[in-house]
């Protein structure tokens, strides 16, 4: 250790270098967002709560091809089909999802042929009790005409890369 | 005869409630002090890592550490199956206590009324030096009651951390004692009223308090400082990234709230040790109009907060040291140093006679 050197740790040099550089970044524009008033981006590939589509005469899109049950790695979709009473298309009679299972990977809305079963924009659906996420049709087909404004848009957006 | 023992006990008494009083106002003060200080600290923190801190609880989150009181007060204390009860629920009470009891003889100012302190003591240096001592036993007890490995070696970390640091202060501390001539906290304030700037013929001001005379001895003690109150960068005690919280890790609820109470009281002590030994407690920075105006406690409270904001910093801006660079500091920097000095203070007013 040379003399320079002890000076400088003796007078705590790169202490008051270091305080310097803290003070600039003391005094810059805070990253902070104020979250449930202020949101960042979310991009259009976002993959949050599931939806099911309708087509827009009102039609459900889902054919109850099961590919989604299938490719599913968390298996967390469970699918039961069979033919409509009123005119005799194949429909699904369940289609649950269970949340809790679900790792958001998207593989579902890339196995869909109809684009039936797709991910939203939406990530802010905590409930209090685990049943509350156990989703079945109703749950998701209600979350399909809630967010398919959203869902329409971001899939116009995404749609030239795919 | 009966009627003199009377008069007698009721001045013991009179002197009592007065003494009683004092204590009350300077817990309340220092106790709201600290709840905004701790709030400062985390501000500090969260701006230089470019966050904005807890701003939710009241008005630029003003309120957080009052909020976090009443979370503390409300959440279970649980105690371990394996702890010692008894020398487990006695550790924060001793930290929290030992911590606030240094502030009995702490001035903060002195004008017409008189000295602005709960006892002023004539060897007040030496009872702060042996309060920081006895605060050890806080952090030993609980890691040893606790009876689990982090606290254990948390607390082991610790007395050896803190007995290495308490030597240098204390000749830090010798050397101001040295220029002064009186172990008396105020006498300390007051011999910085002349100094090297009246000596070169300034009107008293900053130039003249110790900081300038004593300089690396300034640096010493604040690095010491952090080290004896487990601040960041020396906070191996309760590093979280190697014992979790060291010796706090099976305490909750009061007791947990307890032992930060007493580590933030006795951080401030130590700042409030700082202005009074170096940077002229109560005295104005210059003493011309508009400054000497301003209260002597204004100042005090001043100085204090700008100690408290470079142990802030310190916290948010140096890394963690490691065990044995923390050891070598001590003993192989800091000691020598300090040690050095106090011989050239002490030749220098011997044959020089600047004091």
């Amino acid at each position: 250790m040379n003399v320079a050197q002890s000076v400088k740790s003796l007078f705590l040099w790169e202490f008051v270098q270091a305080f310097g550089l803290a003070m600039k970044y003391f005094f810059s524009p805070k990253k902070t967002l104020d979250y449930p008033f202020e949101r960042g981006p979310l991009s259009p590939r976002f993959r949050g709560e599931h939806a099911l589509r309708r087509y827009p005469n009102g039609e459900e899109r889902c054919i109850a091809c099961k590919l989604c049950e299938a490719i599913c790695p968390a298996q967390a979709i469970t699918i039961e089909a069979g033919p409509r009473r009123n005119d005799g298309t194949r429909r699904t009679t369940r289609y649950d999802i269970d949340m809790v299972k679900c790792i958001y990977c998207g593989l579902c809305q890339e196995a869909c042929p109809v684009d039936a079963i797709v991910e939203g924009p939406n990530f802010e659906f905590a409930t209090e009790t685990r049943e509350e996420l156990y989703y079945n049709k109703e749950k998701l087909l209600d979350n399909g005409d809630r967010w398919e404004r959203e869902i329409a848009r971001n899939l116009a957006a995404d749609a030239p890369y795919r | 005869m009966a009627e003199s023992s009377w008069d007698l006990w009721l001045d013991y008494a009179l002197w009592l409630a007065i003494m009683v009083g004092w204590s009350l106002l300077t817990l309340v003060v220092l106790l709201v002090l600290i709840a905004f200080l701790l709030l400062m600290d985390r501000k500090v923190w969260a701006a230089v890592q470019m966050r904005r801190g807890p701003n939710v609880v009241g008005a630029f989150g003003l309120l957080q550490s009052f909020a976090d009181l009443l979370k503390f007060v409300f959440k279970e204390p649980v105690i371990p199956a394996g702890a010692n009860k008894g020398v487990f629920l006695l550790a924060p009470v001793a930290t929290a206590m030992f911590a606030l009891a240094s502030w009995a003889v702490i001035p903060v100012n002195e004008d017409s009324l008189g000295k602005w302190v709960i006892s002023d003591l004539n060897v007040g240096v030496l009872y702060l030096l042996a309060l920081s001592s006895l605060a050890v036993y806080g952090i030993i007890m609980g890691g040893w009651a606790s009876n689990s490995k982090y606290p254990f070696m948390g607390s082991l970390r610790s007395a050896a951390q803190m007995v290495s640091y308490e030597v240098s202060i204390g000749l830090v501390i010798v050397t101001v004692i040295l220029c002064v001539g009186s172990l008396n906290l105020t006498d300390i304030v007051n011999a910085q009223k002349t100094g090297v700037g009246t000596g070169i013929g300034l009107p008293a001001s900053a130039l003249d308090w110790y900081w300038l005379a004593l300089f690396p001895m300034f640096v010493i003690f604040y690095v010491s400082a952090l080290a004896e109150t487990n601040r960041p960068p020396f906070d191996l005690v309760e590093a979280e990234s190697e014992l979790v919280a060291g010796f706090m890790v099976e305490y909750s609820s009061t007791p947990y709230l307890l032992f930060m109470l007493g580590e933030y009281v006795s951080i401030v002590a130590m700042c409030a040790l700082a202005t009074i030994l170096f940077l002229g407690g109560w005295l104005p920075p210059v003493d011309v109009a508009p400054f000497n105006w301003v209260p002597g406690i204004l100042w005090f409270l001043i100085k204090t907060v700008f100690v408290f904001f470079l142990i802030s910093m310190a916290k948010a801006l140096v890394p963690r040291y490691r065990y044995d660079q923390l050891m070598r500091l001590g003993w192989k920097v800091f000691l020598p140093l300090s040690l050095a000095m106090v011989v050239i203070v002490a030749g220098i007013l011997q044959y020089a006679r600047v004091a």
